[in-house]
C-alpha cells in the first residue's frame, strides 16, 4: 500500500468531526464520503485522493458506534488511519467490515511523518516506509485474531 | 484463580471453564438490538453479502432480537421516514416481533426500554447497534456497543469475538449528599481518568454509594462508561435490581456474580460526601468543573433528555427544582420512554414543567445528536443532561454544550446560568 498522508495533529479526534450525527439516516455511502471529516476539515473532500492515508494523534474515532464514521473514509479514498491508538468501536468496524487498516504507530513515527509525505505500509513486515524522507517505522503489529480478519478482508470472509 | 462478573457471564457465554483479560474468543449472545441508524445499515451489510452469492433468508433466533425507532423521530424527512419503513420492512420479512414502532403502545430510546421493558437480563450478553448499550449493564448484563458489519454477523451466526476486557473497580463509600447525582459521579470519574481511561476496558462500580443507589442512578454510570472509552460498564446484581426487574415482570434469570477473590486491574476509591455538583465542559466530557466555578456562564438553553438524563427519577429531579419557578431560557424536556411519560403526568410533573413555562417533547435522540427537534445555531450555548459534548454534537460546529446533572441542568435553566442547585434561592 503506497500513499500521501493527510496529518491531523490532534488527539481524540471524534466520531462526531468524522462523520456528524444529522448524516446517519444516510446510507448512500458515496453520499456519505462528501461528509466525511467536516466537523474538522471542511476541505477534506476536495484534497482526498483515492490511497490516502490519514495521521492523526491518540485515541482516534472516540465515541459513536456509527460504522458510518470507517464507511465515509473508505469511500473517500482512504486506505489507512495511522494513529497513536484507537477507540474501540473504530478500530474493529473499520477491521471487520474490511474499510481500512487501523495501524497503530510510535511517537516517532508520528512526529516525523510530515503532511503529504509518501509512505508504503508494508504489514507482513509490520514496517512503513517514509519514501520522502527515506526513514522506516516500526507499526504495532497486528493482535492475531485481528491479523487473521485483515488477511481474510473482513469478518463474514473470516471462518472462526 | 477467581473470576469478576464480566469475565464469568463472558465465559459461561463462549463454553470456557475460565478466562482472563486478553483472551480473546468467540461469545454466544443472548440479547440483539438494532435502531433506526444500527439496522439500515446491518439491512446494507446483507443486501452486500446478498450480492456476493451469500443466501440469507433467515436469522439465528428471531426471538432474540429486539429493534428501537429512536435516532430519527418523528421523521423530519423524506429519508427518515424511509429508513423507518426499511426497518418495517425487516422485521416483518425476518419475524421479529419485538419492534418497538414510534407512536404505538410503548416507545422510545433504546437504551431506556432496555431497562424499562427489561428487554436485557442479569448474565446475559447483549450486544446493540449503538455505542451507549454500555448503559445496559447496570442490569449485570455484560453490555457493549457494536457497528452494523458486526451487528449483521450476531444476527446470522449468533456469535461475537470478543477480547476478554480488563476490569477497572470504581468504588464509591457512602451515600451521595443532597443535590449530587450519580451524573456528577461518572462526570467526575471520566474527568480522572480522562475520555480514553478505560479504552478496552470493563468499568465495574460498587461499593456502599453505590448500592444505596436506585436502579435508574446506577444507569446513569453505565452509560457514560463509553466516554472513558470503556468496552462495557457493570454492576453486580442485587435485592434493589430484583425489585426493580420484578415490578416489569421479569423473575426469571440466572444472576452472575464475582468471586470473592476475584481480579480487577485497578481499584479507584471515591467517598461520596466530597463529591459535588459537576459540569463537563465544551468539548469533551473529560473536560470537567465544579459548577459553582462555571457560574458566570450564560445559556440559551436547557435540555433535558436522552439515555442519560430523561428517566424518571431524573424527571422528578427536575420538578423538585422547577415547582413554583420559571425557566429563563428556551428549555426543553424529553422523557427518554412513553411509559416514563405517561408516569411523569400521572405523577404531575408535567403539568410544573408546564407552568415553568418549559417545552415538552417526545422520547427522541433526535437534539443529542444533533439530527433534529431543537439543535443548536452558531454560538448558541446549551447545559445539557446529555452524554457527549464533542464539537457540533447537538448542532452548529461553534455551538457550545455543557453537560450536566438534571438538578444542575434545571437550576441553570431558572438562572439563564450555570447553576449549582446548592445556591438556587
Amino acid at each position: 500500500m503506497k500513499g500521501s498522508v493527510i496529518k491531523y495533529e490532534k488527539d481524540n479526534i471524534d466520531t462526531d468531526v468524522i462523520l456528524p450525527g444529522p448524516y446517519l439516516k444516510i446510507h448512500d455511502y458515496k453520499e456519505l464520503a462528501k461528509h466525511a471529516m467536516e466537523g474538522l476539515d471542511k476541505d477534506f473532500h476536495s484534497k482526498v485522493k483515492e490511497g490516502d492515508f490519514i495521521l492523526a494523534g491518540r485515541n482516534f474515532g472516540c465515541g459513536s458506534s456509527r460504522e458510518h464514521a470507517p464507511i465515509a473514509l473508505s469511500y473517500s479514498g482512504i486506505k489507512a488511519v495511522l494513529a497513536l491508538s484507537f477507540a474501540r468501536i473504530f478500530y474493529r468496524n473499520a477491521v471487520d467490515g474490511a474499510f481500512l487498516l487501523p495501524i497503530e504507530i510510535d511517537e516517532n513515527a508520528y512526529k516525523d511523518i510530515s503532511q503529504s509525505d509518501t509512505l508504503e505500509i508494508d504489514i507482513t513486515k509490520n514496517e512503513i516506509k517514509n519514501l520522502t524522507k527515506s526513514r522506516i517505522y516500526p507499526m504495532k503489529p497486528f493482535p492475531e485474531l485481528i491479523g487473521k480478519i485483515v488477511a481474510a478482508g473482513g469478518l463474514f470472509n473470516y471462518k472462526p | 484463580m477467581g473470576m469478576n462478573i464480566t469475565e464469568k457471564i463472558l465465559a459461561r457465554a463462549s463454553g470456557k471453564t475460565s478466562l482472563a483479560p486478553d483472551d480473546v474468543v468467540f461469545v454466544n449472545v443472548d440479547k440483539v438490538m438494532i435502531h433506526d441508524v444500527s439496522g439500515p445499515g446491518v439491512i446494507a451489510v446483507f443486501e452486500k453479502l446478498k450480492k456476493q452469492g451469500m443466501k440469507i433468508d433467515k436469522l439465528w433466533d428471531p426471538s432474540k432480537v429486539w429493534v428501537a425507532e429512536d435516532h430519527f423521530v418523528p421523521s423530519a424527512d423524506k429519508i427518515s421516514a424511509q429508513n423507518i419503513v426499511l426497518l418495517t420492512n425487516f422485521t416483518k420479512e425476518f419475524g421479529i416481533s419485538k419492534h418497538f414502532k414510534y407512536g404505538m403502545g410503548q416507545y422510545g430510546i433504546c437504551h431506556t426500554l432496555s431497562h424499562e421493558e427489561a428487554m436485557v437480563l442479569p448474565g446475559e450478553v447483549y450486544v446493540g447497534g449503538d455505542s451507549h448499550t454500555n448503559t445496559t449493564g447496570a442490569l449485570g448484563a455484560f453490555a457493549a456497543g457494536l457497528g452494523h458489519t458486526d451487528v449483521a454477523y450476531v444476527l446470522l451466526n449468533g456469535k461475537i469475538w470478543f477480547k476478554i476486557p480488563p476490569t477497572i473497580y470504581f468504588k464509591l463509600n457512602g451515600k451521595l449528599p443532597n443535590h449530587v447525582m450519580a451524573k456528577d459521579f461518572i462526570l467526575k470519574i471520566i474527568g480522572d481518568i480522562g475520555n480514553d481511561g478505560a479504552a478496552y476496558k470493563t468499568m465495574q462500580f460498587g461499593g456502599s454509594g453505590v448500592s444505596e443507589m436506585s436502579v435508574e442512578e446506577r444507569l446513569t454510570l453505565t452509560n457514560m462508561t463509553t466516554e472513558a472509552g470503556a468496552k462495557s460498564g457493570i454492576i453486580e446484581p442485587d435485592k434493589k435490581l430484583r425489585d426493580y426487574l420484578s415490578t416489569r415482570g421479569a423473575t426469571k434469570y440466572k444472576e452472575v456474580h464475582g468471586d470473592q477473590d476475584a481480579q480487577y486491574e485497578k481499584l479507584y476509591e471515591y467517598e461520596a460526601s466530597e463529591l459535588e455538583p459537576t459540569v463537563a465542559k465544551p468539548f469533551s466530557p473529560e473536560n470537567i468543573s465544579v459548577a459553582r466555578d462555571l457560574s458566570s456562564i450564560e445559556l440559551d438553553k436547557a435540555y433535558i433528555g436522552s439515555c442519560t438524563g430523561a428517566k424518571l427519577e431524573d424527571l422528578r429531579a427536575v420538578a423538585k427544582i422547577l415547582k413554583g419557578r420559571h425557566v429563563k431560557i428556551r428549555t426543553e424536556i424529553l422523557p427518554a420512554a412513553i411509559s416514563i411519560f405517561k408516569k411523569a403526568m400521572d405523577e404531575g410533573l408535567l403539568k410544573i414543567f408546564m407552568d415553568a413555562g418549559v417545552m415538552i417533547g417526545p422520547p427522541t435522540c433526535g437534539a443529542c445528536c444533533g439530527a433534529h427537534m431543537g439543535v443548536l445555531a452558531k454560538d448558541e450555548v446549551c447545559i445539557s443532561t446529555t452524554n457527549r459534548n464533542f464539537p457540533g454534537r447537538m448542532g452548529h460546529l461553534e455551538s457550545k454544550t455543557y453537560l450536566a446533572s438534571p438538578l444542575v441542568a434545571a437550576a441553570s435553566a431558572v438562572t439563564g446560568k450555570i447553576t449549582d442547585p446548592r445556591d438556587l434561592k
